[in-house]
């Protein structure tokens, strides 16, 4: 698989406190990056310096390059809001708009004017909701409000949002930290159903989580990438003895 | 550095392996004294201690998984618990061949002797101290001296070879050996394997220690 995302010799600055320091990263395309280490580590904010969403907090500083497909996100010819179509989030607490379950899904697609009508409208929406396998489940109360949903269900809902826009990364931010385990199931598998088609990064405190669905991952400590490797490697004989630390609870 | 909880269980996951490391050794050295001695008594209990053995086999297979399921061990944790649970049937399975041996004493004792005791006692003590020293690079996490071990396994195999020549003749010059004959080469098959599973106890150490699968890998 190619490089979907390249990010190099990156700082990270909130005003004068330094969060990353120079950090170097391949994510391939179509694979699940799992990223880990201790609460503070700066993997949250790594996270979100991948679609900009650090924009909004004043005071933020990028040094380094991001590149996605080759191209520089942090280049001022970047449009901030096609990124976030093309990068799209999931976070920690799921987030529906206070509107029906159709409308939540077919919010993204108007605003971004991807659809010729109302059929395709709708066929996109059934295709996202399909995609985040949440369509068998809601496909007779559609114009319910999304609040009515389990908290599994908003979680996939939000991820079907997500879809609905047609991106190509999706980041999550502890998709499952707040679900019981039958949803924290559901959520791990179409993460791996997601990866046939999509670019996957995902911050998880869970261990066996990061173990079970990703790739590869990458292990940070005080804003620094420790080791990135093969998940398999990293679980059975990672390189840095800070991670095996980690990993086997050495340390929290 | 506080003592993490899996800590306590692996403490007590190795100390159970090394408990049935010694007591499989003991039976070995037992089993070729009974046989070497003529002692039907000592073989009797090698052959009744062999369910003792059993059971901390089974013991050690119970605390693996629970380990394994609540504890979910990674990297060396997960490693060492990997080889416990693959060395514990290998140390079972010598005590079996030990149990063997005496079971082959309690025959043999029964009738003259055919000939005298030397290269078997040979191969049992190459057996017993590759045993030992590999329980010895498991406890120390020694790969340079599991792999030190595993070459040792060709001087058995040689002797094997030579105990093999010795008892055909014996059984071709004189047929009325013949039994005794064939219960002493199935002593020596009993040590040769010996050999063969200390190997296998060598090489999940080098996996423990180096991460490194070299089984089924030709060696120098």
């Amino acid at each position: 698989m190619g490089t979907k995302i390249s990010i190099s010799h990156l700082n990270f600055f909130y005003g004068k406190s330094q969060a990353l320091f120079d950090i170097s990263l391949k994510i391939p395309e179509q694979e699940v990056m799992a990223f880990v280490g201790p609460s503070g580590c700066g993997k949250s904010t790594f996270l979100r310096v991948l679609n900009r969403m650090n924009d909004t907090i004043p005071n933020v500083r990028v040094e380094g390059k991001v590149k996605i497909d080759g191209n520089d996100i942090y280049s001022p010819k970047t449009d901030v809001v096609s990124l976030r179509r093309r990068v799209g989030m999931v976070f920690q607490k799921s987030n529906p708009f206070p509107k029906s379950i159709f409308e939540n899904v077919a919010y993204g697609i108007r605003i971004n004017r991807m659809h010729s009508g109302k059929p395709d409208l709708e066929a996109r929406v059934e295709k996202a909701l399909k995609d985040a396998a949440l369509w068998d489940e809601v496909k007779d109360r559609l114009g319910t409000s999304a609040f009515g949903l389990s908290g599994g269900q908003q979680q996939r809902l939000c991820i079907a949002r997500a879809l609905a826009v047609r991106p190509e990364v999706i980041l999550m931010d502890e998709p499952a930290s707040a679900l019981d385990p039958i949803a924290t199931q559901k959520i791990e598998e179409l993460v791996v159903q997601l990866k046939k088609k999509y670019t996957i990064a995902i911050v998880t405190h869970n261990m066996q989580q990061a173990a079970r669905i990703s790739d590869k991952t990458a292990f940070f400590m005080l804003g620094k990438l420790i080791e990135v490797n093969p998940t398999e490697k990293m679980f059975t004989n990672p390189d840095d003895k800070l991670t095996e630390d980690y990993i086997t609870g050495r340390f929290g | 550095m506080e003592t993490r909880i899996i800590d306590k269980k692996l403490d007590v996951l190795r100390d159970k392996l090394l408990l049935l490391g010694g007591t499989t050794e003991k039976a070995v050295y037992l089993a070729m004294r009974s046989l070497t001695e003529r002692d039907s008594e000592l073989a009797q209990k090698v052959i009744k201690d062999d369910k003792i053995i059993n059971k901390m086999e089974l013991e050690i297979d119970q605390l693996s998984v629970q380990i394994l399921a609540l504890q979910q061990p990674a990297a060396h944790d997960l490693r060492f618990v990997i080889s416990v649970a693959k060395i514990t049937p290998v140390l079972e399975r010598i005590a079996d061949h030990a149990a063997n041996i005496a079971e082959a004493a309690l025959v043999l004792n029964n009738e003259p002797q055919i000939t005298p005791y030397v290269e078997l006692p040979k191969m049992a003590e190459i057996a017993g101290e590759m045993l030992q020293s590999a329980l010895d690079a498991f406890t120390s996490e020694d790969a340079e001296a599991s792999k030190a071990v595993i070459k040792r396994d060709k001087d058995i195999d040689k002797a094997y070879n030579r105990v093999f020549d010795k008892l055909l003749s014996l059984m071709l010059d004189n047929p009325a050996v013949t039994t005794g004959a064939a219960h002493l080469l199935f002593v020596a098959k009993h040590l040769e394997r010996i050999g063969d599973y200390v190997k296998d106890i060598c090489e999940m150490n080098v996996y423990l220690t180096e991460a490194a699968f070299i089984k089924h890998k030709k060696r120098k």
